[in-house]
């Protein structure tokens, strides 16, 4: 109890420290799924509404890398842009890119598949009454997403989710630098691993409320209507 | 070029229809915040990084948070710091993905730079390690004064001994230790974490069993432990710190005359006082190696 105490006079005093950390994660997960979001959404649509050869096994993979755990990402793009690896000589280990790119990996299939998801459910009258109304091209593509708003946005917060949680990528491909590429995940880590549980609580804590706060927002944007 | 202009109005509009307030929010803090880390990536830059692998021992004792900002305010480069355990970080130099090391493992420090991966190894300080245990000492090793034989008793009546199983320093030192013995540790109660220094003491701490650790690492988190020093002093359990950069000439892209100015600065008396005058709950965690042996 006295733990949680601490932890609590840690956020309300807002050290300076807490808040860097705060923020390097935000700027990592919300940059992540941006440009997750950005390929990921598109692509989602594209699954449900084009047809192609080898569709199916590519909706199969795509909700397996769903599964697809953390470590495991980091290694991947671990061994990509080490200095031994083919994008060794970008020097992106350890740095804010390598985070990005690995978080990205991690939620792109969430997002893709979530969206799939959605639009799969929807109405299918609505693509014919678009088409019939005389939309096509990016337009047409811009009334399904309106359309589809509340479904894509909770595909994204889902992502989020995913991202501003993890751990391995971060640590991994990150190297947990001080004033860096230290997170709010790695920090609850290393913390716990020194045995000040102080701030790692006052860091876990901080996350609820980011999740809460963004979960606030999202639900107010889909019920506005 | 008419039809492009009105399709882009039309683009725009259901744009901020459908966009509302919240979201439209939502999405300038995440454009913002995108742009503003390839704004910082680029401003990082001007200030010169070194990447330096250590152990997490010279970062959960603090001692690095106190050498750092000195030599940066000094020679105006900041040290990234990548805490892991000594196999992994001579693995990252081997791999040129740090500037230097800073490690605890003589032997494997020697390999690394006769293998041609690292120059310019110098001592930097030097502490001990010492066996943990309850203050109950079931396996009764208080006192001893051959760390391996501590171990034998150990292993013999079974008690808890948690090991890093990392290959970092400590676990390096704890295999040579045991390979003494001649016994090969196996069963429940040898443990097998994996996990960093702190965590094994605290997870010792939770057992009530036995460990080899660092002094530096156990002093830092001593008032957080319900656990004793049993046994220290003896030779085997000298515990030297060397630091190393790497090797331009296997990686050409290293920040070799950055690691040097690090390299200096530590070895020199300013750096060596800041090691000396380093104290955590009362006590000293390292010694400097003030008459560093110039090799290589």
């Amino acid at each position: 109890m006295n733990v949680l105490f601490e932890a609590l006079k840690l956020i309300i005093s807002g050290d300076r420290e807490l808040v860097a950390i705060c923020l390097t994660s935000l700027r990592f997960s919300l940059t992540s799924i941006f440009w997750a979001s950005l390929a990921g959404i598109p692509l989602g649509f594209l699954l449900k509404l084009k047809s192609f050869t080898g569709k199916k096994f590519t909706l199969v993979v795509v909700n397996s890398l769903m599964a697809l755990p953390t470590v495991v990402v980091g290694l991947l793009v671990y061994s990509l842009v080490a200095r031994s690896g083919p994008l060794g000589e970008l020097g992106l280990l350890f740095t804010p890119v390598a985070i990005i790119i690995g978080q990205v990996i991690l939620v792109l299939p969430i997002i893709t598949s979530m969206v799939y998801g959605s639009v799969s459910d929807m109405d299918p009258r609505l693509p014919e009454t678009l088409k019939t109304l005389g939309a096509s091209g990016f337009p047409y593509y811009l009334m399904m997403l309106k359309e589809m708003k509340n479904p894509i946005l909770s595909a994204v917060l889902a992502g989020f989710g995913r991202v501003i949680g993890e751990v391995g990528v971060s640590m991994m491909l990150g190297g947990n630098i001080r004033w860096y590429t230290r997170t709010i995940t790695t920090t609850i880590s290393l913390q716990t691993s020194k045995g000040e549980f102080e701030l790692g609580l006052a860091l876990g804590l901080v996350l609820m409320i980011i999740a809460f706060v963004l979960n606030f927002l999202i639900h107010k944007v889909v019920h506005h209507d | 070029m008419l039809y492009r202009k009105s399709n882009a109005v039309k683009v725009l509009q259901i744009f901020f229809v459908s966009m509302n307030v919240p979201l439209l929010l939502i999405t300038v803090f995440t454009v913002f915040f995108s742009v503003n880390l390839c704004a910082e990536g680029k401003q990082e830059k001007s200030l010169q990084h070194i990447r330096m692998a250590t152990t997490s021992s010279t970062e959960n004792s603090g001692l690095l948070a106190e050498l750092l900002p000195v030599f940066q305010e000094k020679y105006g480069i900041q040290v990234d710091v990548i805490a892991v355990g000594t196999g992994k970080a001579i693995t990252h130099g081997e791999n040129g993905d740090v500037d230097l090391i800073l490690v605890h493992a003589r032997s494997r420090e020697d390999a690394f730079v006769e293998e041609g991966y690292g120059i310019n190894r110098r001592d930097v300080m030097h502490n001990d390690f010492v066996i943990l245990g309850p203050v109950s000492d079931p396996a009764g090793i208080r006192g001893m004064t051959n760390a391996s034989e501590a171990l034998k008793q150990i292993a013999l009546k079974e008690m808890d001994f948690l090991s890093r199983g990392d290959d970092s320093g400590t676990h390096t030192k704890e295999k040579e230790l045991w390979s003494n013995t001649g016994i090969f540790p196996s069963g429940t109660w040898y443990k097998e974490t994996g996990q960093a220094m702190g965590s094994v003491l605290t997870m010792t701490n939770e057992v009530q069993g036995y460990t080899l650790t660092d002094r530096g690492t156990y002093l830092a988190l001593k008032d957080k432990l319900d656990l004793q020093v049993l046994v220290e002093g003896d030779q085997s359990l000298f515990n030297p710190y060397g630091i190393i950069a790497v090797n331009p000439e296997k990686h050409s892209h290293v920040n070799y005359a950055g690691a040097m100015e690090f390299i200096v600065f530590v070895t020199s008396p300013e750096g060596q006082s800041i090691i000396g005058r380093y104290i955590k709950n009362g006590e000293q965690l390292f010694y400097p190696d003030v008459h560093s042996p110039r090799k290589n």
